[in-house]
C-alpha cells in the first residue's frame, strides 16, 4: 500500500485534485501518523482533529462541486504555535499564554485557509521563539526524528520535526535569527526565511519586530516554493509589509538552470569551530554547483563576525519592549490577584511565574542594553554594526548573484548539552543571523549526512530576490537526489 | 565590568519580573558572560555610520480611511483573566491612601 504520509505536498494536492485521494483520507493519514509517532517526537502542542476534518471535508466538497483547487488544497500543515488561529489555543510555548484562544486569524493563517491547506495543529517551539533547540518550551522539548536523543533545532523545532517525522508534508515556522533555517538544517529539510516584509506579521506574536519573518519548511524545494507563494504578499494590516509583487519562486524552483550564476562563498562563515563533516558536505555541494555550470568565488564580508554580538543586543532589546504586553491585565496568566495586591505587584508576580529562564534572561539583557548610560554603547552601536553588515552584503552582491555558507557550524547536538551555557547555544545561529539583520532572504537545504546526521547548505540572496534561492536550491536538490538515487530523508531511521 | 547582584535586582524591578534569590544569582553570572561577549561590537569603528532601525527602507505608511468590522466586545473579553460589566477587571492601580 502506498503511504500517503510520505508524499510531497505537490503530489498530495495533485492526487486530491485528480480524485485519486480525498482530502479527508490524507488528513486521516496525517492524524494516524501523529497518533503513532508523536509521543516520541513531541512536535505538536495541540492537534485540532475536528478543525482539520472539517477543513478537509470542505476541500472535498469544493472538488465535488467542480471547483478548481489550488496547488496546496487538502495538504496537511503544522503551524508554529506563535500564530493566532481562531479556534485553537496559542501558547508560544509559554505558561504565560496557557489556555489562551485568540479571537482572530493571523494573515498567514487566513491565507492558508483560503488556499485549502488543512491546519492539523500547533507545533512546539522555544518559548516566545527564543532558543535554538526547542528545549525552552514550557511543554517539554521536541526530539529530532533522525536521533531522538538530539535536538530538532529551534525555535521552530516542532515545525521541523513534524515534517521530518512525516506527520505533515509541510509546516510554517518563523525566523528571527535562524529559527527556520537551523531546524531545517539539523532535521534534513528545506527551510526559507523570505525577505523581511515579504510575509505579513499580522497575528504573529512579536519577539523582535525588526527581524521576525515567517516562512515555509518542507521536504522539497518545490513544496517550500508553493507554500512561500501561498503566504507571501502585501498586507495592509502589517505596516512593514512590502508593496511589491511576490517573486516568482515556484517557477524558479523548477528552472534547473544555473549557467552563468555566480555564487559567493563567505570567507568569514567557515573554518575553526565548524565540524569537519559539515565543511566536507559544504565543499561537495559547491563542486556539484560548479558541475551544473555555476561559477563559485570566495568573497569577504568582514563585519559578519560582529553579527552575533549585534543580534544579541538588538533582539533582546526589542524583546524586552515587545513582551511588556504580557502584563496580566487583558489576556493570559494572572497570579496573585487576591483583592489586596496592586496591579504592579500582580504584574511582577505573574511575569516572574509565567516566563521561563531564557525569556527572563533576554528581557533582562534588553532592559540593560536600553538603559540610560548604556544605550549608545550597546543598542546604538549594534544598530551601526547592522548598517555595516548590510553594506558588506551590498558589496558582495556587486560581484555575485547569491552567497553560500553552511547553515549551522555543527550537526544536531544532544538534548541537555547546551542548556546551561547560553553563549554556546547562541553560536548555533552564527551563519544565519546576518540575513536577519540585513533583511535579505535565505534558504537552508540538505546536502548530505555527517556522522549520520543531516547537514544544511545556506543560500542567501539580495532583498526581494527570493526567487534566486529557489533557482539555486532547486537545481542543487535535483542533482544531489539524482546522484544519491533517493531523497535524503529516505535515509532517516524508521519511527 | 562585572554586573552586581544589586544591578540585576534593579533590572528585574524595571522589567517587572519577580525573581527568586537563586534566579538573581544565576542571572548575575550569566548576564556578565553574555554582556562580555556582546560588548565586542565596541571593536568596530562605526563613528559616523548611520544606525539601521529597519532592514527595508520605509517611510510613513497609511491605510485608506475605510470603516471595517472589528472584534466584538465578547470576543475581546473572552481571553481576559477577569472581566466585569463588559470591561477588563484589573487589580487596583493606586495605593489605598492615595
Amino acid at each position: 500500500m502506498t503511504d500517503v504520509s510520505r508524499f510531497s505536498a505537490a503530489r498530495t494536492a495533485a492526487a486530491i485534485a485528480a480524485g485519486e485521494l480525498s482530502a479527508l483520507e490524507v488528513t486521516q493519514a496525517a492524524l494516524d501518523r501523529i497518533a503513532k509517532v508523536d509521543d516520541r517526537i513531541n512536535a505538536f502542542l495541540h492537534v485540532d482533529v475536528d478543525g482539520a476534518v472539517a477543513a478537509a471535508r470542505g476541500v472535498d466538497r469544493r472538488r465535488a462541486a467542480g471547483e478548481r483547487l489550488g496547488p496546496l488544497a487538502g495538504v496537511p500543515l503544522a503551524l508554529k504555535d506563535v500564530f493566532a488561529a481562531r479556534g485553537m489555543p496559542t501558547t508560544c510555548g509559554s505558561r504565560m499564554l496557557e489556555g489562551w484562544r485568540p479571537p482572530y486569524d493571523a494573515t498567514v493563517v487566513a491565507k492558508l485557509r483560503a488556499a485549502g491547506v488543512v491546519i492539523i495543529g500547533k507545533a512546539n517551539m522555544d518559548e516566545f521563539a527564543m532558543g535554538s533547540s526547542t528545549e525552552n518550551s514550557a511543554y517539554g522539548p521536541t526530539r529530532n526524528p533522525w536521533d531522538t536523543d538530539r535536538i530538532p533545532g529551534g525555535s521552530s523545532g516542532g515545525s521541523a520535526a513534524a515534517v521530518a517525522a512525516f506527520e505533515t508534508p509541510v509546516s510554517i515556522g518563523t525566523d528571527t535569527g535562524g529559527s527556520i533555517r537551523q531546524p531545517a538544517a539539523v532535521c534534513g529539510l528545506v527551510g526559507v526565511k523570505p525577505t523581511y516584509g515579504g510575509v505579513s506579521r499580522y497575528g504573529l506574536v512579536a519577539f523582535s519586530s525588526s527581524l521576525d519573518q515567517a516562512g515555509p519548511l518542507a521536504r522539497t524545494v518545490t513544496d517550500a516554493a508553493l507554500l512561500h507563494a501561498a503566504i507571501a504578499g502585501h498586507d495592509p494590516l502589517d505596516t512593514t509589509s512590502i508593496e511589491l509583487p511576490v517573486p516568482g519562486v515556484v517557477a524558479a524552483a523548477a528552472s534547473r538552470d544555473l549557467r552563468g550564476v555566480r555564487i559567493g562563498v563567505v570567507r568569514e562563515l567557515s573554518g575553526d569551530g565548524y565540524d569537519i563533516g559539515v565543511r566536507a558536505r559544504f565543499s561537495d555541494a559547491l563542486e556539484v554547483l560548479v558541475g551544473l555550470g555555476a561559477e563559485v568565488i570566495e568573497v569577504s564580508c568582514p563585519h559578519f563576525v560582529y553579527a552575533l554580538p549585534a543580534y544579541y543586543l538588538i533582539a533582546p532589546s526589542e524583546c524586552s519592549s515587545n513582551l511588556a504586553r504580557f502584563d496580566a491585565m487583558r489576556f493570559g496568566l494572572r497570579i496573585g490577584d487576591d483583592g489586596e495586591a496592586g496591579a504592579e505587584e500582580v504584574m511582577t508576580r505573574t511575569r516572574g511565574a509565567g516566563f521561563g529562564a531564557e525569556v527572563k534572561r533576554r528581557i533582562m539583557l534588553g532592559t540593560y542594553a536600553l538603559s540610560s548610560g548604556y544605550y549608545d554603547a550597546y543598542y546604538g552601536q549594534a544598530q551601526k554594526v547592522r548598517t555595516l553588515i548590510s553594506q558588506d552584503f551590498a558589496a558582495a552582491y556587486e560581484r555575485v548573484d547569491v552567497l553560500a555558507s553552511p547553515t549551522t557550524p555543527t550537526v544536531a547536538f544532544r538534548l541537555g548539552e547546551k542548556v546551561d551555557d547560553p553563549v554556546a547555544m547562541y553560536l548555533s545561529d552564527l551563519c544565519t543571523i546576518p540575513s536577519n539583520l540585513a533583511g535579505g532572504p535565505a534558504m537552508s537545504l540538505p546536502v548530505g549526512l555527517a556522522d549520520g546526521l543531516p547537514v544544511g547548505f545556506q543560500i542567501m540572496a539580495p532583498t526581494f530576490a527570493d526567487d534566486r534561492l529557489y533557482q539555486v536550491g532547486g537545481a542543487l536538490e535535483a542533482a544531489l537526489d539524482a546522484a544519491r538515487g533517493h531523497p535524503l530523508l529516505d535515509d532517516a531511521p524508521q519511527l | 565590568m562585572a554586573i552586581t547582584r544589586d544591578e540585576v535586582a534593579h533590572l528585574a524591578r524595571l522589567s517587572r519580573l519577580a525573581l527568586s534569590d537563586e534566579e538573581l544569582g544565576t542571572l548575575a553570572s550569566q548576564l556578565d558572560v553574555i554582556i562580555g561577549a556582546v560588548a565586542r561590537v565596541a571593536e568596530v569603528a562605526a563613528g559616523d555610520i548611520p544606525p539601521t532601525t529597519h532592514a527595508v527602507p520605509l517611510t510613513n505608511v497609511f491605510r485608506a480611511d475605510i470603516t471595517r468590522t472589528s472584534l466584538s466586545q465578547a470576543d475581546a473579553l473572552a481571553g481576559a483573566p477577569a472581566a466585569e460589566d463588559g470591561r477588563f477587571r484589573v487589580p487596583r492601580i493606586l495605593d489605598m491612601d492615595e
